[in-house]
């Protein structure tokens, strides 16, 4: 094998494992997406209503 | 040899509401509630605190000594636990433990102490003047309370060592058990305008090492206060930590710091990482880059990022276990857990924060809030993000975004329940809380180091517990079984 081919059958095999990988990725982000989803679905039943005055009350003294 | 890590986590909880809007009023019902719900008022003792004591000897002229409260309410637990008020919080201080783990069920018990705690104080009061409390560090305005973790520490150690050791893992340690939050609260941190930073107590640090906690907060704080045998013990009080949620977390930042300790009492300084030139400047830099990217100038003029600080210490930790083994902090079981949760905390957040968005708070608190701001098409200042980011803190069931995001649980519910009433097994701890459960109307007042008794005629009798590691249940369990009153209790210790 010359040194040309050599060099572009690794280049071939980069490109297949990172093509492997990427299609790896997305059906794992997808399923990650579903599932952020329905926990933002839930996330947001729960959230305060009024998040402006929620947030502006919270006031605390410093401690330690 | 490394000694036992003893250790423990002080968790000072965030609360609105009550009667008059007085923190301290509504601190005050909340832990009265929970005392009086047990019918048991156990005083707290003050004798033996020494806040004002400085691990470097004499103070510098600017450091002001603590001040310690005595008047406000304050009582021991059956768990061995300390609740009380410090300022204008309502604290919840674990007893001792003796390991990474055992410790993390005490501080997840906490939590429960302190919802039970507000759900009976709430009882009592108008629906208007409802408690609520969040176990966080700040409340986005500039005001910064503390979740403090200690450690017992060979008084062999020059303090000089802790120090040189022990900044490099405080300043980077953040990126996987930071708590985040949105924004910024002081100038410095400001001036930057972060729309998200890993921790929320990174950017209140102004010093490297001091005496003070409320204010000019060191990375090191030195306050020499052992709650133990001075000759042979320091207590290592570190008060640069985020509470977390996350009980993996929890996990990782006792687990991994006590592993350092050790590694250091058994190889002295010489194998940590060279600290950052300026450690303040690094501890806030690391917080305002959630891309991990940033890098800081260090001593041996090495560039170093925190993950690079991390990942390094987590190297030495793991040769100090292969060399030395991990017994001062835990089973080899439980220590092969923290190296490989502590690993596996270090690479998720470097290739795939997905990966750990169910152990690392922070990862887990931005994605929400990035998926909010998305799905509404949000500003980075939007209320509701800011409301996102409180209340993923929030102590009530219901409200709770902690307990929604799927957080990976490494404690057994049963065993928290257990913990609410039961103390550790293993340290001087055992013997607190038994006294506290066995004789509460015997007792005039408890502290870290001695129970003191009241037996009706004669003076008070004090039973000091200078070593963490006696009255164990190993060591007293029998006694107080066969004792049915604390006369007994106290002429079989006699004998």
């Amino acid at each position: 094998m010359s040194e040309q081919e050599r060099i572009q059958k690794q280049r071939t095999e980069r490109t297949a494992d990172t093509a492997a990988e990427v299609s790896v990725d997305t059906t794992k982000g997808e399923q990650l997406k579903a599932e952020l989803d329905d926990l933002l679905d839930e996330i947001d039943e729960v959230l305060e209503e009024n998040a402006e005055e929620f947030v502006r009350n919270y006031v605390q003294k410093g401690g330690e | 040899m490394a000694i036992a890590k003893v250790l423990g986590i002080e968790t000072e909880y965030g609360i609105a509401g009550g009667p008059d809007m007085d923190p301290i009023t509504a601190s005050s019902i909340v832990v009265n509630a929970y005392a009086q719900q047990g019918r048991m008022r156990i005083n707290w003792d003050f004798h033996g605190e020494t806040p004002e004591l400085d691990a470097r000897g004499l103070p510098g002229l600017t450091s002001f000594a603590p001040i310690v409260e005595t008047h406000l309410a304050n009582t021991v637990l059956t768990n061995g636990a300390r609740l009380y008020v410090d300022h204008a919080h309502p604290e919840y201080s674990s007893p001792e433990c003796r390991t990474p783990l055992e410790a993390t069920l005490f501080d997840v018990a906490g939590e429960e102490v302190m919802r039970r705690a507000v759900m009976v104080a709430n009882e009592s009061l108008n629906p208007e003047h409802m408690i609520t409390l969040y176990k966080n560090n700040s409340d986005g305005k500039g005001n910064s309370y503390g979740t403090h973790e200690n450690y017992l520490v060979s008084r062999d150690v020059d303090f000089s060592y802790v120090i040189r050791a022990m900044v490099p893992h405080f300043v980077s340690r953040q990126i996987i058990v930071g708590a985040g939050k949105l924004g910024a609260e002081t100038d410095h941190a400001i001036d930057a305008d972060p729309y998200f930073q890993l921790s929320q107590r990174a950017e209140f640090f102004e010093e490297v090492v001091g005496l003070e906690t409320t204010l000019k907060r060191p990375i090191i704080n030195t306050r020499d206060e052992p709650h133990s045998d001075a000759e042979r013990f320091r207590r290592l009080h570190v008060i640069i930590g985020d509470a977390n949620l996350s009980q993996v977390a929890t996990f990782v930042k006792l687990g991994s710091t006590a592993l350092l300790l050790a590694a250091l009492e058994d190889f002295g300084p010489e194998p940590f990482p060279s600290a950052p030139r300026h450690p303040v400047r690094a501890v806030r830099a690391y917080a305002l880059d959630p891309t991990l990217h940033a890098v800081e100038i260090c001593d041996d003029d090495q560039w170093r990022s925190a993950w690079d600080f991390q990942d390094q210490l987590w190297q030495l930790a793991d040769r100090y276990v292969t060399q030395r083994g991990g017994e001062a902090v835990a089973d080899d079981g439980e220590v092969t857990l923290i190296l490989r949760q502590w690993r596996e905390l270090l690479d998720g957040v470097r290739d795939d924060t997905d990966a750990v968005a169910d152990r690392v708070d922070w990862v887990a608190k931005l994605r929400v809030v990035n998926g909010i701001r998305e799905r509404y098409d949000l500003g980075p200042h939007d209320a509701k993000l800011r409301a996102i980011d409180l209340q993923y803190h929030d102590l009530r069931p219901e409200k709770s975004l902690a307990q929604r995001v799927g957080l990976t649980k490494l404690l057994d519910e049963g065993a928290v329940r257990e913990a609410v009433h039961n103390p550790p097994r293993t340290t001087r701890a055992f013997f607190r809380g038994q006294c506290v459960a066995r004789y509460p109307d015997q007792i005039a007042a408890a502290n870290w180091d001695s129970v003191v008794f009241d037996l009706g005629e004669g003076p008070l009798q004090r039973v000091p517990m200078l070593d963490p590691l006696r009255g164990t249940a190993a060591l007293t369990q029998d006694l107080l079984e066969v004792s049915s009153t604390a006369d007994e209790l106290l002429q079989a210790l006699d004998r």
